[in-house]
């Protein structure tokens, strides 16, 4: 498998105080990625810093053997950011107007929505399950249907490459589990490489290949999918968790 | 049969006025573009930009009187400058974003304060205080067009982009939405339509025209579309008939449609209410 994102030496701070500082790994082709870490260990900043949200201090970043500095069109890139968690969800919007929304690279500036377009958000619904739910306003959908919308929306444009920030914050565990076999469904059975963001060490390990942990200084190592030391997990999270990691990988 | 004539006579005899005409026309396209931008502004949750805005256009107005300029022009120009300083004060205080507004309605209120001293006629600039929409001269209908299709073209053709811009920013942008650009054309659009509509209903009460509409359709609808189109619904209604009110009551036009507007919302609430109940009625009554 070909490497889609590199990642080189990476540094990124506010004034002198480094969030991340010499971070480097690599992303294949059909990678399902988690990253995990303690609050304010720079997961959002590493995922924001991938996508050029924000601009590294030092360091780059090449995606499709580009540097991203580069990229024009990122069409193959899509984005489920954490602020969806949090979102107005008394904005008066219906499922198809939000999914609708992210085809603007394929419609174009100035131009409206052609049939066609309306047919592809019927597609991509029905490909999440939620193709009835089309005139549904999203304030009224559960946490794990709008998750699911949601991914629809990234998907529409077709993407490579799925970037996902903590996107089942909030969600009750069954439908956590909707959401969890979708993703696994869309990298297993359709290519799709994601780079999910999760407090979530049990499920990921379970649904990625690949792992890799940010710390106090960084990053702490790559590749945990079949080792979740007691060391790493006790630097990033503390004691407390070593005692629910022997419950739950014995 | 002679009643309904008589009626409908009666309805139309008030366009015999060429001022009324006026009225109307100006009424009713400030109420198609309040509630356009209105119902960004709701959903961006800045609801108090429109008082702040309008009392910047206050300020302009006061100036226009005071130098002998057109005050709706010079409303125009100082709103535009008091939006986008509205955005760099905000950046300055990225926490504390009502700071901005509270400043340049602050700074509003204070230019308009100390330029009054220099307006000969009081009660020219009391007319833009309450609004005085059956007296727009022919200049002011035209400039008020104008604008205004100017903004409805705008608005329709940046539509899916403002919606997109108003629900995700983020995401808006990086899927190649033009956003500070966007951004930027709405903050010019906020500014032209709240100085316009200053003429109309009077700066005091801009804000509500702006919020009001918008507020009602929210209760009820279920799309963005349709909040846009029933906004635009309640807006028009309340201008329509606080003008006939207001001609055969001799009330003031611009209170008289504000008043409209919070009776809408307050029987839109009313229904919403008693469906509410009735349904929770039928809802026991089944479990039972």
């Amino acid at each position: 498998m070909d490497n889609i994102i590199e990642v080189n030496n990476l540094s990124f701070g506010y004034g002198e105080k480094f969030i991340l500082k010499d971070v480097s790994f690599s992303v294949r082709r059909g990678d399902f990625l988690g990253i995990i870490g303690a609050n304010g260990s720079g997961k959002s900043t590493l995922m924001k810093l991938m996508l050029k949200i924000l601009t590294p201090l030092s360091g780059n970043i090449k995606m499709f053997g580009q540097n991203i500095e580069d990229i024009k069109s990122w069409n193959k890139i899509s984005y489920i950011s954490q602020k969806l968690n949090f979102f107005n969800s008394s904005f008066p919007t219906t499922v198809e107007e939000v999914v609708e929304a992210n085809l603007f690279s394929q419609i174009g500036l100035f131009k409206r929505p052609k049939k066609c377009h309306k047919e592809m958000v019927y597609q991509i619904l029905k490909k999440v399950g939620m193709e009835g739910y089309r005139k549904t306003l999203i304030g009224n959908l559960s946490g794990g249907e709008l998750q699911r919308v949601f991914i629809a929306k990234a998907l529409i444009n077709n993407p490579e490459i799925l970037f996902l920030d903590e996107s089942t914050v909030g969600i009750d565990a069954k439908s956590e589990e909707t959401v969890y076999s979708l993703l696994t469904d869309l990298n297993r059975n359709h290519g799709l490489t994601i780079i999910l963001i999760t407090h979530d060490i049990f499920q990921i390990s379970h649904i990625a290949n690949r792992i890799i942990c940010l710390g106090k200084n960084g990053l702490l190592e790559q590749d945990l999918k079949n080792g979740m030391t007691e060391d790493i997990l006790k630097e990033i999270y503390g004691q407390s968790l070593i005692d629910f990691k022997d419950k739950r990988w014995d | 049969m002679i009643l309904k004539i008589k009626g409908g006579i009666e309805l139309i005899s008030i366009f015999q006025y060429s001022f009324m005409q006026r009225a109307f026309i100006v009424g009713i396209l400030i109420s198609v573009i309040t509630p356009c931008i209105g119902v960004i502004v709701v959903l961006k949750r800045m609801s108090m930009i429109g008082d702040a805005l309008s009392h910047s256009s206050l300020a302009g107005v006061t100036a226009g009187l005071a130098f002998g300029i057109n005050p709706i022009a010079s409303a125009v120009i100082f709103s535009i400058m008091s939006a986008f300083g509205m955005e760099r004060i905000r950046k300055s205080f990225p926490r504390y974003s009502e700071i901005s507004i509270a400043v340049i309605t602050s700074m509003g209120v204070g230019i308009a304060g100390i330029l009054s001293g220099f307006v000969k006629n009081a009660a020219s600039l009391n007319s833009f205080l309450f609004g005085s929409i059956v007296a727009i001269t022919d200049f002011e209908l035209f400039m008020v067009i104008g604008l205004s299709v100017l903004v409805i073209f705008v608005f329709i053709l940046l539509y899916k982009e403002l919606f997109y811009t108003t629900f995700d920013e983020e995401s808006a942008k990086f899927s190649g939405v033009p956003v500070k650009s966007i951004n930027f054309v709405f903050t010019l659009l906020t500014a032209i339509t709240i100085s316009i509509s200053s003429r109309a209903v009077g700066t005091l009460v801009i804000s509500s025209l702006i919020v009001l509409p918008v507020a009602s359709a929210m209760q009820i609808t279920k799309s963005y579309k349709q909040t846009v189109i029933l906004s635009i619904i309640f807006a028009v209604f309340s201008t329509i008939s606080g003008l006939y009110i207001s001609y055969y009551a001799n009330f003031k036009p611009g209170g008289t449609i504000v008043l409209i507007g919070i009776a809408i919302l307050i029987i839109v609430i009313f229904y919403k209410d008693v469906l509410k109940y009735i349904f929770l009625k039928k809802h026991t009554k089944s479990n039972n």
